[in-house]
């Protein structure tokens, strides 16, 4: 079992058979034609160390993903507002990962869209 | 210059009450030091030899009296009386306890300062010329670029966990003082066919054990593209970087393995993608950071006291021989503050003399302190009628070596005496040297010289880049000093060749002894520096004074 982790802090995973799963060093590219067609996305962090998850999300942003976005796996509750900021809608970790870093460190990052330094430089010019 | 606004205040003020309570999380035992590792990383604080030692940034090296002095007060109160200025325009304190930290951190909050990516693998504190905003030869101060790329590398959120750490630096000059070639990513302001302002971008250079000068990936980006460009660079390198080997990590391995012109066909694609995002909110902001740094108001007075002072006093003459630069004004001097005093450790000051060269800084330099790459401090607007009364002050607290350029004006790493990773000392090295060219009676006859000393490959002395090179080794736990020549950190940037095997520690002093001895008998003139010299005579009569005829091929 595991579970998903959002703004509103814990809740176990449900049915996700609809997510496609690919790893974090997946090219984007590969995707670009049936994105449209793509309900969910989970891409899978093996180390809280490898950062290349963050930018796979932006880049699928960018490229008009607008479906849900989930990072899965080796995730520190530090990295939250990272996730979210980079594009992910929510975070999914084992139980194990829930015990060690409880609800409460998760919920403490919540506020990831305050002091976002890139919240200041790419608002549209006014 | 750039002051805080409140988001800037906000953010770094929640950053260290998060810190604060990750600490307390520590010394209460709730978290290891495993799981507080990368958090303490976060926020520049390393565990060294025998102490924490904490890295705190000066962006792109650029210091107010007011901060300067709570650099001071920091040490004094929180530290032995002492800081460390590193070659990456950060200052070290070596000895806080983990504890005192957060309030370390809550202090330099109040000067607008802070220790974020300062460690880790991350985009770190970004570097800028020293002479920036009073160098003569510039086409526009580079630091609004430079506070523009900071606020946009700080807590990004997809660059925090990078293959490797990544350094940005930024010259507005055709001399490259900020050593744009030997950074990840290297910015050298250029002007466009229209007169517009933008830069060349070099990428993949970097020192280390893979000593690699950058390739220039665009030869010129308009300032509109900046972020967007540096921002596909990044993130490219985020994705192909190798993270199985942290010694082939860095993005010059990247950029080998791939080919510049793989990289190049990534970039401007990615860049496409990234351009889209940014909607004129960073060109606004450009423009706000651009008037926080107006040229300043210029005094007009006479300059006749310092011709008189230099004409009485010769220890006056001689150190504004070496210690003065030309500033945009011709009334004005950029001066540099020699922390390489006979003696002391290379870049160290004490809370006492950080206290006076603020006082300094406040009273004749328009409020303004520079940090150089070369782990010097400079005044860098300077009216020539205060010269005088400045070297008074600075020689009251051993602040006044009239060494800067010369053979003692050493960059030297903190190597065996703090380092963790050092193989050999560099900085009792650097003394030793420093005091044999004192007795020699040498050092301004052999004139502009660059001898840098890394304690271990890792290289953070720059010894590939100096025009005498020393690096360290151990070898069967021994010491051993390898000797570089050639190198050069400037826009001719180049990477020096090793001479030859090794010298043990006390035969290295005198090997460099016979370098400069060598120089001296080859030059054509005194005017001919010793790095000319090399480049015309070539390395081999330089092996002949280190290993003697014939032995330097059969030893190597
Ligand atoms: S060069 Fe080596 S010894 Fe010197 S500071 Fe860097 S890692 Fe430490």
């Amino acid at each position: 079992m595991s579970i998903i982790v959002t703004d509103s802090g814990f809740a176990p995973a449900g049915a996700d058979s609809h997510f496609l799963d690919i790893d974090a060093g997946h090219p984007p590219t590969d995707l670009a034609d049936e994105l449209n067609n793509i309900e969910a996305i989970r891409i899978e962090f093996a180390s809280f160390a490898d950062g290349r998850g963050f930018t796979l999300a932006r880049q699928l942003r960018l490229m008009g993903f607008g479906g849900r976005l989930r990072a899965r796996g080796q995730i520190m509750c530090e990295q939250y507002a990272m996730a979210r900021r980079a594009g992910f809608d929510e975070v999914e970790i084992s139980d194990a990962d829930a015990v060690r870093q409880p609800q409460e460190n998760w919920l403490a990052r919540a506020n990831w869209a305050a002091h976002d330094y890139q919240s200041q430089l790419r608002r549209p010019s006014s | 210059m750039y002051r805080y606004n409140d988001f800037d205040h906000g953010f770094v003020r929640e950053r260290v009450r998060q810190f604060r309570s990750q600490v307390q999380a520590r010394i209460d035992g709730v978290i290891s030091e495993d799981e507080f590792k990368p958090l303490r990383l976060m926020n520049g604080l390393y565990l060294q030899l025998h102490a924490y030692m904490l890295r705190v940034a000066i962006p792109y090296g650029t210091l107010s009296s007011a901060q300067m002095r709570a650099l001071a007060m920091i040490s004094q109160r929180w530290d032995k009386g002492y800081g460390h200025f590193t070659t990456r325009q950060n200052i070290q304190y070596n000895w806080p306890k983990l504890r005192d930290v957060p309030d370390i951190l809550s202090d330099l909050a109040d000067v607008e300062m802070h220790a974020i990516q300062t460690s880790g693998n991350t985009i770190r504190n970004i570097t800028a010329d020293h002479f920036a905003g009073a160098a003569r030869d510039e086409i526009a101060d580079p630091r609004p670029y430079a506070e523009l790329i900071r606020q946009w590398s700080t807590d990004h959120p997809e660059f925090q966990f990078l293959p490797r750490k990544f350094k940005i630096a930024v010259t507005g000059s055709s001399d490259d003082r900020a050593v744009t070639r030997a950074h990840d990513i290297g910015l050298r302001m250029a002007r466009g066919q229209d007169g517009d302002i933008g830069f060349e971008v070099i990428v993949g250079g970097g020192l280390g054990r893979t000593p690699v000068i950058g390739e220039v990936l665009r030869e010129f980006l308009p300032v509109q593209d900046l972020l967007p460009y540096i921002e596909a660079i990044v993130s490219v390198y985020n994705m192909l970087g190798r993270r199985d080997n942290k010694y082939k990590a860095r993005i010059k391995i990247t950029v080998r393995e791939n080919g510049i012109d793989k990289i190049r066909e990534l970039v401007e694609a990615e860049f496409i993608l990234r351009r889209a995002s940014f909607g004129g909110a960073d060109q606004e902001l450009l423009a706000r950071i651009k008037t926080a740094f107006p040229a300043p108001d210029f005094i007009d007075a006479p300059i006749a006291n310092f011709k008189t002072a230099l004409a009485a006093n010769d220890d006056f003459a001689t150190w504004v021989e070496t210690n003065l630069s030309p500033h945009k004004n011709p009334d004005y001097a950029i001066v540099t503050i020699s922390l390489k005093t006979l003696g002391a450790t290379p870049g160290d000051a004490t809370d006492t003399q950080m206290q006076v060269m603020a006082n300094l800084a406040e009273q004749f330099s328009h409020d303004e302190l520079r940090v150089s790459h070369e782990q010097n401090i400079i005044l860098p607007h300077v009216h020539k009628s205060h010269l005088a009364e400045i070297y008074a002050r600075l020689a009251d607290v051993q602040l006044a070596a009239a060494n800067v350029g010369l053979a003692s004006d050493f960059i030297a790493c903190p190597g065996m005496d703090y380092c963790t990773l050092a193989t050999a000392r560099s900085i009792p090295i650097a003394q030793e040297i420093a005091a044999r060219i004192d007795e020699l009676k040498i050092e301004r006859d052999v004139g502009l010289l660059k001898i840098k000393i890394s304690g271990c490959i890792n290289a953070c002395g720059h010894h590939h880049l100096a025009h005498i090179g020393i690096l360290g080794l151990d070898r069967a736990g021994v010491e051993n000093y390898q000797i570089t020549l050639g190198g050069d950190a400037t826009q001719n940037a180049e990477i020096g060749k090793r001479a030859g095997p090794g010298f043990p520690a006390d035969e290295i002093v005198s090997a460099i002894e016979r370098l400069l001895e060598a120089y001296l008998a080859q030059r054509t003139s005194r005017t001919e520096t010793f790095l000319e010299t090399y480049r015309r005579i070539g390395i081999e009569p330089f092996k002949i004074a280190l290993y003697g005829d014939g032995k330097a091929n059969h030893a190597a």
